[in-house]
């Protein structure tokens, strides 16, 4: 059984985001890394390798900047490397799963793994709505994924707890953060992944018509500066503070 | 327009997010259906004022969550412009899905909804803010505590329809309870620790103060990712959770630029910090200068003394 791991490139969490012309200015963003969960979801996909899958195959859809993610999946284990290039700085939901969903059909795998939410839009769209395409089960927010034989079993923070559960059929997991260590690639594993192939497919090759943007982007702002606040030196102070919070912004 | 709410539930009751969803549909006019997948809280919706109308799809489906059971249950039943949910882990998926399913674009987390229709909601945790536009129909969801709740004293029609649909994820084992304590992103206040207490066992000190006037304990990344005491639920930030209390109390965080993503847009921040220079205070409407060992029992009495006034 083969498994897919979706990755997205984002601003690394410690980036600042600054706008200009109502746009996030991406030429001043000096790292981008792995979205956090998807992390999650690559070092499960490895472990899954380990523990039986025959194939691992990280796929990415954006600009040619974010070949750089699959490479890094290869220097830990992906066998496979399938980049569907995409320029546009904003995709509505359906553009974005139908592009996933066919790239993963391509691929033939009937597990896949992907982050609950990506650090830079903080939706969560495309894991369901990617699952309801393919017509695959979906199982959210889960912090492992283990398989024995054609059973597979997850475990998944539901609204009661952590539950363990066990899923038939093909089915698309999301990745919450985990107890879990991240792997890091070995010297060997870098020098691998260099030469490793990527497959760089356009979305006409994938035989896709998008058509007219469903949702698009009117601007990008900073959120409201706040006025600066009051400041007091020392625990003595507590109570004047406490006197504030009631009576001047009336929270308690 | 027409818009159909998929109610919110929490422990099989209603959601307060469920009237705060009628209160932004009511802003853009039109017939309001709200469906209660499972049955719960339909009573309470149908007298939600502005509600036209209440389906109550129950079925064996909704004893434990399947989002693709759960959704296709729900699908046959939406006949609308716009399908809200809120915005928890459960709606959002709810709200891909049924989207995908339909064919509708659905953008999530809106934090307001304009004729047009224009929504705005916040990305990088809340480094920015975006505005988009969407065309009919769509699915969005709500981020809670943003609109105004809609009143009580309605009384719509409830229909119930039983439904059978495919169940492919079964529950084994419960592995741990969901803490008894309230969740940093549902709490009206929260208080947070940082690697500035110290040691573990001192958030002690922090659940207190907190039971006294109703908080959530919420830590760093720096905090969790330092002691696995705090677990990751309790995670305020870019790669924790974004949380907009009314009141928020940073306790010995510095104040790293992923937790202030997650946490600046809550109405009032007390930071409480021995050094002077943090970035924390930066975003502080309120901030003292001080050791947690020195501010926190003085908090704990201040605040009894207000709470018993």
């Amino acid at each position: 059984m083969g498994v897919a791991v979706l990755l997205k490139q984002v601003p690394d969490t410690t980036a600042k985001i600054s706008i200009t012309g109502s746009r996030v200015d991406e030429s001043a963003i000096a790292k981008w890394s792995i979205s956090p969960y998807d992390e999650y979801a690559l070092e499960s996909g490895i472990a899954l390798k380990e523990s039986g899958a025959n194939e691992l195959v990280a796929i990415t859809c954006g600009p040619q900047r974010a070949s750089k993610c699959l490479t890094e999946a290869a220097a830990v284990g992906a066998d496979r490397l399938i980049h569907i290039v995409a320029d546009a700085d904003f995709m509505d939901s359906c553009t974005v799963q139908s592009i996933l969903s066919s790239a993963i059909e391509r691929s033939e795998c009937e597990i896949v793994l992907c982050g609950k939410q990506a650090a830079d839009t903080n939706s969560g769209s495309t894991g369901p709505g990617v699952a309801s395409l393919l017509g695959f089960s979906c199982v959210g927010s889960v912090t492992e994924v283990s398989m024995d034989g054609g059973n597979i079993s997850a475990t998944r923070l539901g609204a009661t707890g952590l539950e363990k559960i066990e899923v038939s059929g093909p089915c698309l997991f999301t990745f919450d953060k985990g107890e879990v260590e991240l792997r890091r690639p070995n010297v060997r594993g870098i020098m691998m992944a260099k030469k490793k192939p990527i497959e760089s497919i356009s979305i006409e090759e994938l035989g896709l018509e998008i058509g007219s943007p469903r949702a698009s982007l009117q601007s990008h702002s900073s959120p409201p500066e706040k006025p600066p606040g009051q400041k007091f030196e020392g625990a003595g102070s507590i109570e004047i503070v406490v006197g504030k919070l009631r009576d001047e912004a009336n929270v308690i | 327009m027409d818009i159909v709410i998929i109610s919110e539930a929490s422990n099989e009751s209603l959601h307060p997010v469920t009237a705060q969803m009628v209160g932004a549909a009511s802003s853009l006019g039109g017939s309001i259906c709200v469906i209660c997948p499972g049955g719960f809280g339909s009573l309470e919706a149908a007298k939600i004022t502005g509600v036209s109308k209440v389906i109550s799809v129950e079925g064996d489906c909704f004893d434990s969550y399947d989002c693709m059971a759960w959704s296709g249950a729900i699908v046959p039943f939406i006949d609308g412009d716009i399908v809200l949910t809120s915005s928890s882990a459960i709606g959002r998926e709810i709200s891909s899905a049924i989207a995908a399913k339909k064919g509708f674009p659905v953008v999530q987390d809106i934090t307001s909804l304009n004729d047009g229709i224009s929504v705005t909601r916040s990305i990088f945790s809340g480094k920015a803010i975006e505005e988009v536009r969407v065309s009919l129909p769509c699915a969005l969801s709500v981020r809670a505590n943003t609109f105004q709740p809609a009143d009580g004293g309605g009384s719509a029609e409830i229909s119930t329809v039983n439904v059978s649909q495919e169940v492919s994820v079964a529950v084994k084992e419960a592995l741990a309870k969901a803490g008894e304590r309230l969740d940093v992103a549902e709490a009206d206040i929260v208080i947070s620790g940082g690697r500035g207490m110290g040691d573990p066992s001192n958030f002690s000190h922090l659940y207190e103060v907190a039971d006294k006037i109703g908080a959530a304990v919420g830590a760093s990344r720096a905090a969790v990712d330092t002691w696995g005491e705090i677990p990751h639920s309790m995670q305020v930030g870019q790669t924790g959770k974004t949380v907009t209390p009314s009141l928020y109390i940073a306790v010995g965080i510095s104040g790293a630029i992923q937790h202030l993503a997650g946490m600046r847009s809550s109405k009032y921040i007390l930071a409480i910090n021995k050094d002077p220079e943090a970035p924390i205070f930066g975003v502080a409407d309120y901030g003292i200068v001080a050791t947690w060992e020195e501010s926190i029992p003085a908090l704990k009495e201040h605040l009894s003394a207000i709470m018993s006034d």
